[in-house]
């Protein structure tokens, strides 16, 4: 889904920071020049060689920040797969990075919530970009990016069409469920009873939001990010509309985590 | 690769001695159960044991075993036994665990103790109620098992101040299962060995008490892991002279390391408080893991709830009764509050883990709104990890590294 321009190489813009995130579903890859301009990236899905995946991620965002492996200055890598990354110096927690990364794009305090592949994230940061504290979602993916996934796949609805019937939506059809199988039991019952797809949909979304909203209370300023959220604009309005205030999104809302590692790295490098 | 790091943990020699008592005790214990003429009495773990060992009882502790169930990751294939004859996996595993071993057949003592086959057979069972009223279904169902009886006090929940009310009423009850508990014994109560009894339990409370106060020293010679283990003969051995001497033993090596500054991870650059049970099955992964980030757990609500300060041999009853009462786990949420507050204090804390137990409510303090307000009163951030004492399906280490991760970076912020 990503649309790349390849930039023209440029000796000015060596030394390169690279942050890579590699998640449970998706690895992203940024790159960074020293004025933190994010000038290559990358998203792929993870598949389960995390090490050759983050090589190819990084390859890509190379090509795209016209930039060559000897000009990464540092590179730190987050999520799952942190630890698998070969040319990662550093490794820092997902959480660490996602704050590093929406501070970067809002640098006021703000309450963030990241819906990823399988875990949920809400952060907290002061006015300094400092963390105040942070919850992730329990054991169960009820609420994240699996969820829709198992849903769209079980619906047999592509996962990018999901967005766009939500929207079209006229009377949603509210789920109750905590549970994913329950909610596919109560999907299927809705189903059954002659209610539209795209209600039902909007219900799901709409137990997504529940579930993330549940986990903490929010601050006034809101960011949000994750894949679902980068796929979903959609979901992004309704939970404007159910927390009665707009909500802030920055520019590439997957690779939040992404440029808060290189952001990092870009920190750290500078120190050596 | 981002290169992990090597992990220090200096383990206490002390552990020794503790880990002989251990043996020696099972092996005690096997040898009575063999025999004719001893009684074996099986006690919960904040249960009235010296009134047990005042009857000449050798006591048996079934907490304990399902600690060693949730050490050996046994628990995990025996928790299902239990479900399956309508214990539910919601409730507590040391139970579950316990009672699924006993359906097997099967028992860690035998791997860490040879010659040992099985756990001791009782000849009566003896709950109090204080920790939770599972342990009062717990023993039911060896009750009617092994055909013995079943005794036990019940005691007030939630309780904010101990009125002289409680203590009379508790009292009562303890006084009230001397009889059967005599029946059993085929012998009076002799309330010299009674009162010898809570003398020697008081005396080892003190003892533990100041081992665990020796955590306090920066850094800390101690680890909340370490105490996990350690505390075995504050349990099981309460009430007798040999548990005073290992803990004597203990505290000499505790404040050595203190006077020569010597801590108990490599580098100790946060400390923390640990509320809640240990996850048995993970105790070495999480020891690693906090030393690995230069953390240092060192002191718990958990390894604190052995001491009892009121025993008094002057008043066996009644301070038994007060001592088994002002119990943290006992208490409303106003003192426990103020309990942990105090604690970190104290121990000069720059955080705290809640473990929300899924199995065990009792001893879980983060479901009501507590992490929340005690961080507001003391500004000292906390994280809570889900998990389990014993079911170790109940948790994603993942989850937990990166939780623990993640919380040791916002405390490296605040520096
Ligand atoms: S206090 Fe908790 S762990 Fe202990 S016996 Fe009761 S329910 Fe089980």
């Amino acid at each position: 889904m990503t649309t790349k321009t390849k930039a023209r190489a440029n000796p000015e813009r060596a030394p390169l920071f690279v942050g890579v995130d590699v998640g449970s579903s998706r690895t992203k890859v940024a790159v960074l020049d020293a004025r933190k301009n994010l000038i290559g990236y990358d998203i792929r899905k993870s598949g389960t060689d995390f090490t050759a995946t983050a090589d190819a991620g990084l390859e890509a965002s190379l090509t795209m920040a016209g930039g060559d492996p000897q000009d990464i200055a540092y590179a730190v890598s987050t999520g799952y797969g942190r630890k698998n990354v070969a040319y990662s110096k550093e490794t820092k927690t997902e959480i660490g990075c996602h704050a590093k990364g929406c501070y970067h794009y809002f640098p006021e305090a703000i309450t963030i919530i990241d819906i990823g592949g399988q875990d949920n994230k809400i952060i907290k940061l002061d006015e300094a970009g400092r963390r105040l504290g942070f919850k992730m979602n329990r054991k169960c993916a009820a609420g994240t990016g699996a969820f829709l996934e198992e849903m769209s796949a079980r619906l047999d609805i592509p996962l990018e069409e999901m967005d766009g019937l939500a929207r079209n939506s006229r009377e949603m059809v509210k789920l109750g469920s905590f549970c994913t199988v329950f909610s596919a039991t109560e999907v299927l019952e809705n189903i059954r009873g002659g209610k539209r797809i795209e209600d039902i949909v909007k219900g799901l979304f709409f137990s997504v939001i529940k579930r993330v909203l549940e986990m903490d209370s929010l601050s006034e300023k809101v960011v949000m990010t994750g894949g679902v959220v980068a796929h979903n604009p959609f979901l992004v309005e309704m939970t404007a509309f159910q927390i009665g205030r707009s909500v802030l999104v920055p520019r590439h809302p997957q690779l939040t985590g992404a440029v808060g590692a290189a952001l990092y790295a870009l920190d750290l490098g500078q120190e050596v | 690769m981002a290169q992990e790091k090597e992990v220090v943990i200096r383990r206490l020699k002390t552990a020794k001695v503790m880990n002989q008592f251990m043996a020696d005790y099972y092996y005690e214990l096997d040898e009575a159960s063999k025999s004719d003429n001893k009684k074996v009495a099986w006690c919960t773990s904040v249960g009235p044991a010296e009134i047990l060992r005042g009857m000449g009882f050798y006591t048996y502790f079934p907490e304990t075993h399902s600690a060693m169930l949730g050490a050996t990751r046994m628990a995990v294939d025996l928790i299902p036994k239990a479900n399956a004859v309508g214990y539910s996996p919601d409730i507590c595993s040391y139970l579950t665990a316990d009672i699924g071993a006993f359906l097997e057949g099967i028992t860690p003592l035998s791997r860490a103790f040879p010659g040992i086959e099985r756990v001791p057979k009782p000849d009566v069972l003896v709950y109090n109620t204080n920790q939770c009223r599972d342990v009062q279904d717990w023993f039911a169902w060896y009750a009617q098992r092994y055909d013995v009886p079943l005794v036990g006090v019940e005691t007030y929940r939630n309780v904010p101040e101990v009125t002289p009310a409680h203590i009379t009423s508790i009292a009562r009850q303890m006084e009230n299962i001397v009889e059967p508990l005599e029946k059993v014994a085929g012998r009076k109560l002799d309330m010299d060995t009674l009162k010898e009894a809570v003398a020697l339990s008081r005396e080892c409370s003190d003892l533990w008490e100041k081992c665990l106060a020796a955590a306090a020293a920066v850094p800390s010679p101690l680890t909340f892991f370490d105490g996990t283990t350690l505390m075995g003969p504050a349990v099981v051995g309460r009430g007798t002279q040999k548990a005073i001497d290992a803990y004597k033993l203990l505290l000499e090596e505790l404040e050595e390391r203190v006077a020569q500054g010597i801590g108990a991870i490599g580098e100790e650059r946060y400390r923390l408080y640990w509320e809640g049970m240990p996850v048995w099955g993970r105790l070495s992964m999480h020891s690693k893991l906090f030393a690995g980030l230069n953390a240092n757990v060192i002191a718990s609500t958990y390894c604190s709830s052995w001491i009892f300060t009121a025993l008094d041999p002057a008043e066996p009853f009644e301070s038994m009764a007060r001592a088994y009462t002002e119990l943290f786990i006992v208490r409303s949420d106003d003192y426990k509050e103020k309990y942990i507050q105090d604690k970190l204090e104290f121990f000069k804390c720059d955080g705290i883990i809640y473990h929300d137990a899924k199995t065990c409510p009792n001893n879980t303090n983060c479901r009501y709104g507590m992490p929340q307000r005690l961080e507001k009163k003391t500004g000292i951030p906390s994280l809570v990890i889900n998990g389990d004492l014993n079911d170790l399906r109940l948790l994603s280490d993942e989850q937990t590294k990166t939780n623990v991760e993640a919380f040791i970076e916002q405390l490296e912020e605040r520096k």
